[in-house]
């Protein structure tokens, strides 16, 4: 036998690049209802096949088919496809405040609705989630208020965080959404702890956590699969595989020969990889992944398998280093036109009704957005008062922070 | 300034086969602050690639390669995400030529964009320099021009020793005072904006005048001493300002040579106050220029808060601020 003299470094690229035309056959894409469904009680071992697999319910004729079916009433859809809805349409209105100079920065989650959307439809309002920055449906299904995303987002006097974070990293305690960090990756094992937290304290709250495909190569994704494992802790482990992280496609991240759902099962839990643009199956997993985590058999990663529809964010530009069309060829479609054609088939939905929502939702999102900026937008004011910036830091503030905020106070005066 | 670093890569990259290249979105979009635009295309993916999102890991390889015999330049893409890392960087890289005796190295160039400015908020601004000057077997580079910071960068790929080279993000575009209202310029009337093509290196270790003078010391680097020059002129005050350039190793000639002279020392850095570089400075000029002084030495620095997005300016530690330290400085 032959053998090659020397080694070679193998460097993983994105299949596509502005200039090419995408074509996503290489995916393999199972049938919706093919996925078996197990107990939720299952080992890893037994979930291999969904880990590899994907698990979809909605078909091509926009029917819900096998054994994933959530069987959910037709309320229930409409209210998903309302905040599905209400996402998008609350995503474009702060994206065209940003290009108009009212905020510096927005992201939005544009074709992701149904990875956060239905989880939360799942999840207890007390379940804790800790979210990455693409989350921003969690909290509108939950019915926490746009007006207050908007405040933060422009930074005004009734942002919560006093103008201290980057627009969209919220932290809404009340509505059961942790405090978002810049970092990323490192509140996936957080979610872990106060999951093992609520089982410490015999309490009924589970956590959940989302992450990127492409955070998921830090340590910290790892070190969050081992705590939950060992501990068996009551959390939902969320990846969103988007197939970009900014420029970098999934192959970089790992996912050039392996499915991130898989993950799970070398660390010994079920790893379940699921249409992410498929409302009915991101809701039928999710459930699936609580029902497990509630009656302490531990811990479900769900690969929710998607695309990054947007920009990275607002200071991205994606034709630098993508198709321009590659989301139009994206084979598993958009989750709204999808929900809505399974609804319509339903005949539980129609045009006519659609064009009505969208219109209420647009005129809702257009009047907070009012409201929030006469409170003051980026650059402009009104905001808190700056001395402001040194609250928090500890609980009680010590001598220097003291003197530094009397310090500032005496500049302020003095500015021209 | 961008320009000026993706010269001094290209220059490397060109020059010594076992310079490579990587970091997230460095491969083929060219980084997200366009740092490294065109290097995939001209040296190929084997040279200069896309990592994944795990800086621990990429400090960590690029300290394996470097052990093999490479030179890894790796792309932090913003200094606040360097803290993966930091056990890499503190247990591992500072420490494998003394660990080993000299047996092995880490000749690994870790870049990373630093400071505010761009309202990133607390994420995309911090100025983390002294947490690693703080650690023995590490360099600390930061450039404030384009001329410097091609020539440095240079030094630093070529130096056998770990460095973190910190690149203020501010300055990318053009050179930046501190006065955030005037229209922004860029580098193309700048003295040190100017960068020649080929092959040049600036020792690490040395200081640059950026401002001769008489009446008082400022201690500066990156972004600082653009704002120290315009608090100096807004004073009228004959300030010597010395752009520090390499913060490990240290060039204390020229600081004690400087204050020796004036006899009055200004610290000024971004960074917050509490334990930062400048109490290293500090402590170094009154160790050893006691005698010479005539006032107290002051800092003027971040405030000790994380960094507050929207109230960036209130944040900065701007030219109002220093001016008002030169004042004090020059009543004491
Ligand atoms: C520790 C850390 N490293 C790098 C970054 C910069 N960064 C922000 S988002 C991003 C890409 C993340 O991609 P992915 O995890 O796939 O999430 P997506 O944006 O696709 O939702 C990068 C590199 C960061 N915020 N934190
Ligand atoms: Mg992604």
């Amino acid at each position: 036998m032959k053998h090659d003299s020397s080694l070679r470094l193998h460097i993983p690229e994105s299949r596509f690049r502005p200039g090419d035309v995408p074509d996503f056959n290489y995916l393999n894409l199972p049938k919706a209802g093919v996925a078996k469904r197990p107990k939720t009680d299952a080992k890893a071992s037994e979930t291999r096949d969904l880990a590899y697999g994907l698990v979809r319910v909605i078909d091509d004729a926009g029917a819900a088919v096998g054994p994933w079916d959530p069987k959910l009433d037709p309320e229930t859809l409409r209210k998903g496809l309302r905040y599905m809805l209400l996402t998008r349409v609350f995503d474009d209105r702060m994206f065209k405040a940003q290009r108009q100079g009212k905020t510096p920065f927005y992201m939005k989650c544009t074709g992701e609705e149904a990875v956060s959307v239905a989880q939360a439809l799942v999840l207890n309002r007390d379940d804790m989630c800790f979210a990455s920055y693409r989350q921003q449906g969690l909290l509108i299904a939950r019915d926490w208020p746009v007006f207050d995303l908007m405040c933060q987002i422009y930074s005004n006097t009734l942002d919560r965080l006093k103008g201290r974070q980057l627009p969209v990293l919220y932290s809404v305690r009340e509505a059961g959404f942790f405090s978002l960090s810049g970092n990323l990756g490192t509140q996936y094992p957080q979610a872990v702890g106060w999951a093992m937290a609520s089982a410490y304290k015999r309490d009924t709250k589970i956590a959940a956590a989302w992450i990127g495909e492409g955070a998921s190569a830090e340590g910290d994704f790892h070190q969050a699969l081992t705590f939950a494992a060992v501990y068996r802790a009551p959390v939902i482990l969320n990846l969103s595989n988007n197939q970009w992280a900014i420029s970098s496609s999934q192959g970089v991240a790992g996912g050039e020969e392996t499915t991130f759902a898989s993950r799970a099962v070398g660390f010994g839990f079920p790893g379940i990889r699921v249409d992410g643009n498929d409302f009915l199956a991101v809701y039928a997993v999710s459930r699936w992944a609580a029902e497990r985590a509630r009656n302490n058999h531990g811990p479900t990663l769900i690969e929710h398998f998607t695309y990054r529809a947007a920009p990275h964010s607002t200071s991205d530009d994606p034709s630098r280093y993508r198709p321009g069309d590659e989301y139009q060829r994206w084979p598993l479609g958009d989750p709204i036109i999808r929900l809505k054609g399974h609804l319509m088939r339903l005949g539980e939905w129609d045009e006519a009704r659609h064009t009505a929502l969208m219109a209420e939702l647009e005129a809702e999102v257009d009047t907070a957005n009012k409201k929030a900026q006469k409170l003051g937008v980026h650059g402009g004011g009104p905001y808190h008062d700056p001395s402001t910036m040194f609250e928090d830091v500890y609980k009680e503030m010590p001598w220097h922070l003291r003197e530094q905020q009397a310090e500032l106070a005496l500049f302020r005066e003095k500015k021209p | 300034m961008v320009e000026a670093l993706n010269s001094a890569m290209d220059v490397m990259l060109a020059r010594d086969p076992d310079v490579l290249i990587f970091g997230e979105d460095v491969g083929f979009f060219g980084g997200v602050f366009r740092v490294t635009d065109g290097l995939q295309q001209r040296y190929g993916e084997q040279r200069v690639f896309d990592a994944p999102i795990a800086e621990s890991g990429q400090i960590a390889v690029a300290i394996g390669m470097g052990a093999y015999g490479l030179r890894p330049v790796v792309e932090c893409q913003f200094a606040d995400y360097i803290y993966p890392a930091f056990d890499q960087l503190v247990s591992e890289a500072a420490r494998l030529r003394y660990r080993s005796a000299g047996e092995f190295n880490a000749p690994i160039t870790v870049r990373a964009p630093y400071g505010g400015g761009i309202f990133g908020g607390q994420t995309h601004s911090q100025s983390p320099e002294g947490l690693f000057t703080h650690v023995c077997g590490l360099k600390t580079v930061i450039p404030s021009n384009p001329y410097d910071a091609k020539g440095l960068l240079i030094s630093a790929i070529e130096d056998d020793d770990p460095v973190l080279f910190f690149e203020p993000k501010r300055l990318y575009a053009g050179p930046f005072d501190g006065h955030y209202e005037k229209p922004v310029e860029t580098w193309a009337k700048h003295a040190a904006g100017e960068v020649p093509v080929g092959y040049y290196a600036i020792p690490l270790g040395k200081a640059a005048v950026a401002r001769q003078g008489e009446a008082l010391t400022i201690l500066a680097y990156g972004t600082m001493v653009h704002v120290a020059l315009a608090a100096t002129a807004e004073t009228g005050v004959d300030a010597e300002i010395l752009d520090l350039r390499s913060l490990m190793p240290i060039d204390i000639e020229a600081i004690t040579g400087s204050v020796e002279k004036t006899g009055r020392c200004l610290i000024v850095h971004e960074a917050t106050r509490t334990s930062g570089y400048g109490a290293e400075l500090s402590a170094l000029v009154q160790e050893r220029c006691f005698y010479h002084l005539e006032a107290p030495i002051l800092r003027v620095t971040g405030w000790d808060t994380p960094y507050p997005r929207e109230f960036e300016w209130e944040y900065f530690p701007g030219p109002l601020r220093v001016a008002e330290a030169i004042r004090k400085i020059m009543a004491g």
